[in-house]
């Protein structure tokens, strides 16, 4: 079953747990979005749910000036089968159109693996209400899962672990998801020099180091083997790239506003668009 | 919108009404702590020597001397473990953070009170 969701990056801040814990937090908006399209093994070879994120904006009147931030005739005949076209009309009758969402253009459109579920028909908005959270009332939960699994409470999830025992999955037990990996686009640095890009600690300030104190140093060997090994790290682009956070708890789900808080960092500025799937990293 | 939305979400983990107190204040924080199993009210007392941060990020510096060695503290304000903050005494600051006190032993850490009226 596909387990995802799209949102955009709000920004970080701390909340405080029933306990009195403080929480850094970064708080995400996720959907409501429109299932766009579902990809079937014996159609297209692979199971995918296509999801799409945010309304495009539609062109203003004249069509010579429209940018790409504003949807194109692809991009509209993608959620609609009313825009017409000269191919529809002449297979009319004759071959069923395809199914679309008939909903506005998307901004941000994204493929998850895995099979829809019965429930899910293009044109079916998904929303936050997949997710769990599990900081607040993670002994609680745990606590039921056991009971209702008919467990010792103290095989659950990290304790069974440390027991060297297999560890009851979450989700056999519970249809939500608990744990999330979010992949963003990282914060672009440019081209940047080793102490920034890899950590390097650079040169020395003084004792006769003649303007190389940011600099690598040596990068290989003598005569043998005479060349540089590949993956030698060194100065070039970095960030601006595609990151993935595993294993993010989740913190908060809000339905009503579409906020999901999750514990930690996620990649790229606020206001960057991320994929949030279920984590596939189990601890 | 995004501001909003951050707002959106500090504004259920800030508490209604925070105590008011300003820096240079001589204050008793009573914190809850968890001994065990029974929770308890742990009280510091000592002066407000600065105030940080803004929304549910904001928190204040403690600052009292014990058994001739200075100790600080610094709290949330807004979590749920600070009880209350009791305004025992205030005084005449200039400043916004009284930093100056760390290095002063003695008599020279006493501040001017200020009568509220």
């Amino acid at each position: 079953m596909f387990t995802g969701i799209l949102g955009r990056k709000v920004g970080m801040t701390q909340i405080y747990s029933e306990s009195g814990e403080s929480i850094p937090v970064t708080v995400l908006e996720a959907g409501p979005c429109p299932v766009l399209g579902i990809r079937t093994v014996e159609k297209d070879g692979y199971s995918a749910v296509q999801l799409g994120y945010q309304d495009k904006k539609r062109p203003a009147g004249n069509r010579k000036r429209s940018r790409s931030s504003q949807a194109s005739r692809s991009e509209r005949g993608q959620v609609t089968n009313r825009l017409g076209s000269k191919r529809q009309e002449k297979r009319a009758g004759q071959v069923a159109p395809t199914p679309k969402a008939e909903c506005e253009p998307q901004k941000f459109i994204r493929e998850f693996r895995g099979d829809a579920p019965d429930e899910i028909e293009i044109g079916t908005l998904v929303d936050v209400s997949g997710f769990h959270p599990t900081l607040a009332d993670l002994p609680t939960l745990l606590k039921e899962l056991a009971e209702k699994n008919k467990i010792d409470p103290e095989d659950v999830g990290w304790q069974a672990q440390l027991k060297k025992k297999k560890p009851l999955d979450y989700r056999d037990c519970l249809s939500s998801i608990m744990s999330v990996d979010v992949t963003g686009t990282s914060k672009g640095r440019g081209y940047a020099g080793v102490m920034k890009r890899h950590n390097f600690a650079g040169q020395r300030a003084s004792h006769g180091v003649k303007k190389v104190h940011r600099h690598a140093g040596g990068t290989g060997m003598s005569a043998a083997p005479s060349r540089l090994f590949k993956g030698k790290r060194m100065a070039g682009q970095y960030g601006n790239a595609t990151i993935t956070t595993r294993n993010l708890k989740v913190a908060v789900v809000d339905q009503e506003n579409n906020l999901l808080l999750v514990r930690g960092a996620v990649p790229g500025p606020n206001g960057g668009y991320v994929v949030i799937r279920e984590t596939n990293k189990f601890n | 919108m995004s501001q909003q939305l951050m707002n959106l979400v500090e504004s259920s983990y800030r508490k209604s009404e925070v105590p008011f107190f300003e820096v240079g204040d001589t204050v008793d924080v009573h914190t809850r702590i968890l001994e065990g199993e029974k929770e308890r009210i742990q009280i510091f007392s000592g002066t407000v020597i600065a105030r940080s941060g803004s929304g549910t990020r904001e928190m204040f510096t403690v600052r009292r001397i014990v058994a001739g060695e200075g100790v600080e503290r610094k709290f949330p304000l807004h979590s749920p473990r600070i009880e209350n903050v009791d305004v025992k005494r205030s005084s005449v600051v200039r400043r916004a953070k009284l930093y100056f006190l760390r290095d002063r032993i003695g008599k020279a850490v006493r501040l001017k009170e200020r009568r509220r009226v």
